[in-house]
């Protein structure tokens, strides 16, 4: 093997030599020094996503356990984009005094997460793509009980390992049927068809996809292990885990599933009218910020769905795109959260009350996230989900689309509940002002650019479209 | 040499409005004044050379000086921004930048002590800017913009006094009475270009080059009548035409260079000119809307007359003055025909407004130089001030001669040809003509008489004469005033481009003169000395000349029709169905909604065992669904 092919895993090889370089930092830091980690780490990501950005070969190696092209390259790199958002956004956490000795530890944790959901995505086997899911997600559950002292967040670590371990037993259930069914584990030799065996199969397979994006029925652990977890890590969650998984489903659904296209589009329309219904009835009750963001992020992957279920390049499209925009929209969200919960110790949405009066520039912030998460234009918000709609009535879902713009409206109630909170209602003990530390405004900043550019920037969407068609003419 | 400088005449009163009302904070109270001033100055320097070059050279067609695509939507369907000159916009031009001078320069005296003082300028200069570009539009739609831009500056202007109730209320009016108006303008304008395909004058106004079908389709009147009545619906709410007058006498509340210069000289010949600037329309194609719009001129200016009668504020007398001579203006439009010597209504409307300007702009400067020295509206509470203002005394005097229509003044050979060109088609319509040409005499010599013969009143302090650089402007326009009739209008205004040429009618001016003359007459004797003699004729006159005093009230029907009809019957039904039923329906999804969510809660129970049991039921209801599908 040649170290041509080998540099094909690029994007892996740099985070594994990340998380070394970390590891060799943190054995020099005298005890003091441990948060040093914070600028490293940031420093060491920002060169992992650049160097993803740079042109790249193509191919596959391992006899094809291991894939890349264009389109897994964008994807992960995306992806890059929210964990370096969520790096720089949990300085300020990292620094309190419980957290400071041992700093690294949660980079690690992620860093190590990273790599398995790059491996995922990359994956032309199998097994390997079992392998990255639980490297994705064993390390979550570690970072989701960080918070020591917290029996929350224990209890959302060891929810997340138990629900976590219970999913991975009935996809490797799946998995075993699949392979008995064609007699092989690569995805470039397995041919599907339509017996009932081979639905079984799938069912069991993607209902452990459908676990780590919290499709409905399978997202009840979503909320507990949002609430629970160090809010650093949700973000992490709620954005960068999730994405790679729609991802990788979307990857597999169009090439290896396509003939079990029947069966796929009709679980994923039931499924998604469920997870947009009720991702939002539930999210209307929430008083608890964490929780709120939990089931409107439930919402968001239901309406993800609808672009998916077209199975079409378009749909693929949009999917990726409205992910790029999610990434910058809840992550903006999930920063302000973060900043007042630092600084002020509040998640209820009673205490956002008259934060403009206190703190203006975070609560347009805000605004502006949750009005592109409800997909007010010109947000990029809108055009996403526009893209995303647009996808669906190209496959002539129509009571599909009209479910999903019904709860569109309803959706738009509750972000606007939080808007009305922050400029309208009065209180007489807001949060304080006060001035976030300089990681956090170049992350929100960014965030913010984000949700501008990308919405008026049309060679965005042109250039993953491009990707998309490249893709499917493969 | 060509036009294009033309542009600057529209433009520097817009950039005198810009700096005024962008650099009030920061700027020198009164050099807002002068740098509006200075700006329509410039203007209407330019606008004398361009009517200067306009007139002396030979061709009497119309030159597009500018022109620019504002809007395309198509190929055919754009919407263009541009300066059309001919010679009635050359005209307009002349007079607006006139009158607007003169009232910028008065206003500098009168608004001395006032607050707001740039405000005041601001929107100035905002009103002569949107009443030039509406009379050089080269297209429907553009002087569409600029005639509802006339209509917000003349709102804001009204309601310049805005702490008083009185003045929001008229103000507020004012603009929805022209609102409701310009609502059938708009129509007008869709329908015309809908059956057109082009918004522009050069187009329409060739009459040759258009074809309409004039068969009847609603109610016996043609597509084409009914666009150019709803677009005279929108000209007569301008202008003030019964029934869409109420506005006007109310708009007096505004500061009296407003009066003016908006609604006196400029901004309610507005409708004027827009039939004007569409008569070959109207006569090729809808002699039934001339018609009509002959009757509403005729009534109009004998029902306002009446009312002047009978008023006792200075300003409201003026104003219905001002609806009594549009009414003559439209009348003689509306008699008018096309081409040659049948078209001497349309010169004769013309030459009127042109006049009109003059000596209306004039008597309501006096009346505001009478105001500033009195402090109070009523003529009831006026008199003797000839001793005390002789200036202004021998200034008002010209203009009621004028307006009464005593040669040699501007205003008799301008109704001269009014009378005349009324005779030749209508002889009821000239009846009327004559009948209020003595009415106007007299109620202008009543108000002169009361105003600055009578008795002497008491007042706080004795009143003064105004300081020059009020008096200068009223000089100016007393000169236009008596000379501007000589100026021998049929030479450059016909509806055909054809040299008209005026000659006096003399049976006609006799009788008018008469009349006028009786007017003065009967005036001097009522009210020269403090007499009974026209307390006797009120009483004589009994419930009518009650009904007169109060407007024939015209305004107690409207609050009839709104408050009791509109709002009784229509919204407030439609207000209940919207709360009771559109809204209840939205309140019932958001209370399921919400319902909903509650029932449903118990799924997030914390409890992971139920997770786990909710997954895999999932899990086998999936499964379960497609083995009983494929069976």
């Amino acid at each position: 093997m040649s170290l041509q092919q080998l540099l094909l895993m690029r994007h892996e090889w740099i985070l594994i030599a990340s998380v070394l370089i970390l590891l060799g930092f943190e054995l020099n830091f005298s005890e003091e020094k441990k948060s040093n980690s914070i600028v490293v780490a940031a420093i060491l990501f920002a060169i992992v996503t650049l160097v993803g950005f740079l042109p790249a070969a193509t191919g596959s190696i391992f006899g094809g356990m291991y894939i890349t092209d264009p389109l897994r390259i964008l994807m992960k790199n995306i992806l890059n984009l929210g964990v370096l958002i969520v790096f720089l956004q949990s300085g300020s956490w990292l620094r309190t005094k419980i957290n400071y000795n041992r700093v690294t530890e949660f980079y690690l944790l992620i860093l190590t997460s990273v790599i398995g959901l790059n491996f995922m995505i990359s994956s032309g086997h199998f097994l390997m793509f079992y392998l990255g899911l639980e490297l994705l997600t064993i390390p979550i559950a570690a970072a989701a009980s960080y918070d020591q002292f917290k029996s929350k967040s224990a209890e959302a670590g060891i929810k997340l390992i138990l629900s976590a371990a219970f999913s991975s037993a009935i996809l490797l259930f799946g998995l075993s049927i699949l392979y008995g069914a064609s007699g092989s584990m690569y995805f470039q030799e397995v041919k599907f068809s339509v017996d009932l065996l081979q639905v079984l199969g799938f069912v069991f397979f993607f209902s452990g996809i459908a676990f780590k994006i919290s499709i409905v029925p399978f997202h009840l652990w979503t909320a507990d292990v949002y609430e629970g977890s160090p809010t650093n890590v949700t973000s992490y969650l709620s954005v960068v885990s999730k994405g790679a998984a729609i991802f990788v489903l979307i990857l597999l659904l169009v090439t290896l599933f396509e003939p079990l296209r029947q069966v796929w589009q009709q679980v994923i329309y039931g499924t998604a009218i469920f997870t947009m219904t009720i991702g939002n009835l539930f999210a209307i009750r929430q008083q608890n910020l964490k929780r709120f963001l939990a089931f409107s992020s439930i919402a968001q992957a239901g309406f993800i769905l609808l672009g998916v279920i077209g199975g079409s390049a378009l749909g693929m499209a949009s999917v990726i795109y409205f992910v790029l925009v999610y990434v910058f929209s809840n992550l903006a969200a999930f920063g302000v959260v973060i900043a007042i919960e630092e600084n002020a110790g509040k998640v209820n949405m009673d205490d956002y009350n008259g934060l403009y009066k206190t703190n203006p520039r975070l609560s347009l912030v805000m605004m502006l996230a949750l009005f592109s998460l409800a997909g007010i234009p010109p947000l990029a918000g809108f055009f996403g989900k526009f893209f995303l709609f647009t996808a669906a009535a190209e496959g002539g879902y129509y009571v599909l689309l009209f479910i999903a713009v019904m709860n569109t409206i309803i959706s738009l109630y509750y972000y606007l509940l939080v808007v009305k909170a922050m400029f309208i209602n009065k209180n007489d003990l807001p949060v304080g002002y006060f001035q976030s530390d300089y990681f956090t405004r170049v992350a929100l900043s960014a965030c913010v650019v984000g949700i501008l550019v990308v919405g008026f920037y049309s060679p965005v969407f042109e250039y993953i479209q491009k990707l998309c068609f490249n893709y499917f003419n493969l | 040499m060509g036009y294009q400088y033309t542009i600057w005449i529209v433009i520097l009163p817009f950039l005198a409005f810009v700096i005024n009302g962008l650099g009030s904070e920061k700027l020198p109270t009164k050099i807002s004044g002068w740098i509006a001033t200075l700006a329509i100055g410039i203007s209407t320097f330019l606008s004398y050379e361009t009517a200067f070059q306009y007139f002396t050279s030979p061709s009497g067609e119309k030159i597009i000086a500018f022109k620019t695509i504002w809007l395309r939507f198509n190929d055919t369907l754009h919407i263009d921004i541009g300066i059309l000159l001919d010679p009635i916009s050359v005209m307009m031009l002349v007079v607006i930048t006139t009158v607007s001078l003169m009232v910028f320069i008065y206003s500098q005296g009168y608004m001395k002590n006032e607050g707001g003082y740039d405000r005041y300028f601001s929107f100035l200069s905002l009103f002569s800017f949107s009443m030039l570009g509406l009379v050089v539009a080269t297209n429907l739609f553009q002087m569409y913009m600029f005639w509802e831009l006339v209509g917000i500056s003349s709102y804001l202007l009204i309601g310049f006094y805005y702490d008083k109730p009185s003045v929001v209320a008229a103000s507020k009016k004012a603009f929805i009475v022209t609102r409701f108006a310009d609502m059938g303008f708009l129509i007008g304008i869709l329908m015309i270009s809908y059956s057109t395909g082009t918004f522009d004058f050069e187009i329409l106004t060739k009459p040759e080059g258009l074809s309409f079908s004039t068969t009847s389709t609603f109610l016996g009147f043609s597509t084409i009548t009914w666009a150019l009545l709803l677009v005279f619906m929108g000209g007569a709410g301008k202008s003030a035409m019964f029934p869409l007058h109420i506005w006007l006498p109310d708009a007096m509340e505004g500061p009296t260079p407003v009066s003016a210069l908006i609604h006196a000289a400029t901004m309610v010949v507005a409708g004027v000119f827009l039939i004007a600037r569409l008569f070959p329309l109207y006569s090729a194609f809808a002699p039934h809307a001339l018609g009509v719009v002959a009757f509403i001129g005729a009534f109009t200016t004998l029902f306002a007359a009446v009312i002047a009668c009978t008023q006792f504020d200075i300003k409201r007398i003026l104003a219905f003055s001002t609806i009594s001579q549009i009414g003559y203006m439209v009348l003689a439009l509306g008699v008018s025909g096309y081409g040659g010597e049948a078209a001497l209504g349309y010169t004769a409307s013309l030459f009127h407004l042109f006049t009109h300007a003059f000596f209306k702009a004039l008597l309501f400067l006096g009346a505001g130089a009478i105001i500033h020295a009195v402090h109070t509206n009523d003529i009831r509470e006026m008199g003797g001030l000839s001793k005390h203002q002789p200036f202004t005394h021998i200034l008002f005097l010209i203009a009621c001669l004028t307006i009464a229509g005593i040669p040699p003044f501007a205003g008799f050979f301008s109704k001269d040809e009014i009378l005349a060109a009324v005779l030749t088609t209508h002889p009821i319509y000239f009846g009327i003509a004559v009948l209020v040409a003595g009415l106007t005499a007299f109620y202008m010599f009543r108000l002169y008489f009361i105003v600055f013969w009578g008795k002497a009143r008491n007042y706080d302090h004795s009143p003064h004469e105004v300081p020059a650089i009020m008096l200068i402007p009223m000089i100016l326009l007393a000169l236009g005033s008596m000379f501007t009739g000589f100026i021998p209008f049929g030479q450059f205004i016909s509806s055909d481009g054809q040299p008209l040429v005026g000659h006096i009618n003399w049976p006609v001016a006799i009788s008018s003169v008469v009349f006028a003359l009786s007017g003065i007459g009967v005036a001097w004797k009522f009210y020269m000395k403090e007499s009974s003699a026209s307390d006797n004729m009120a009483k004589a006159f009994g419930s009518m000349y009650t009904s007169a005093t109060k407007k024939f009230y015209i305004d107690e029907i409207y609050i009839l029709v709104t408050k009791g009809v509109i709002f009784q019957m229509i919204s407030k039904p439609l207000a209940w169905f919207d709360r009771n039923v559109i809204d209840a329906f939205m309140n019932l999804l958001a209370t399921k909604t919400n319902w909903t969510s509650m029932q449903i809660k118990e799924f997030q129970s914390g409890q992971l065992q139920k997770y786990a049991f909710i997954f895999i039921s999932g899990v086998l209801i999936i499964v379960l669904s497609f083995i009983y599908a494929t069976r």
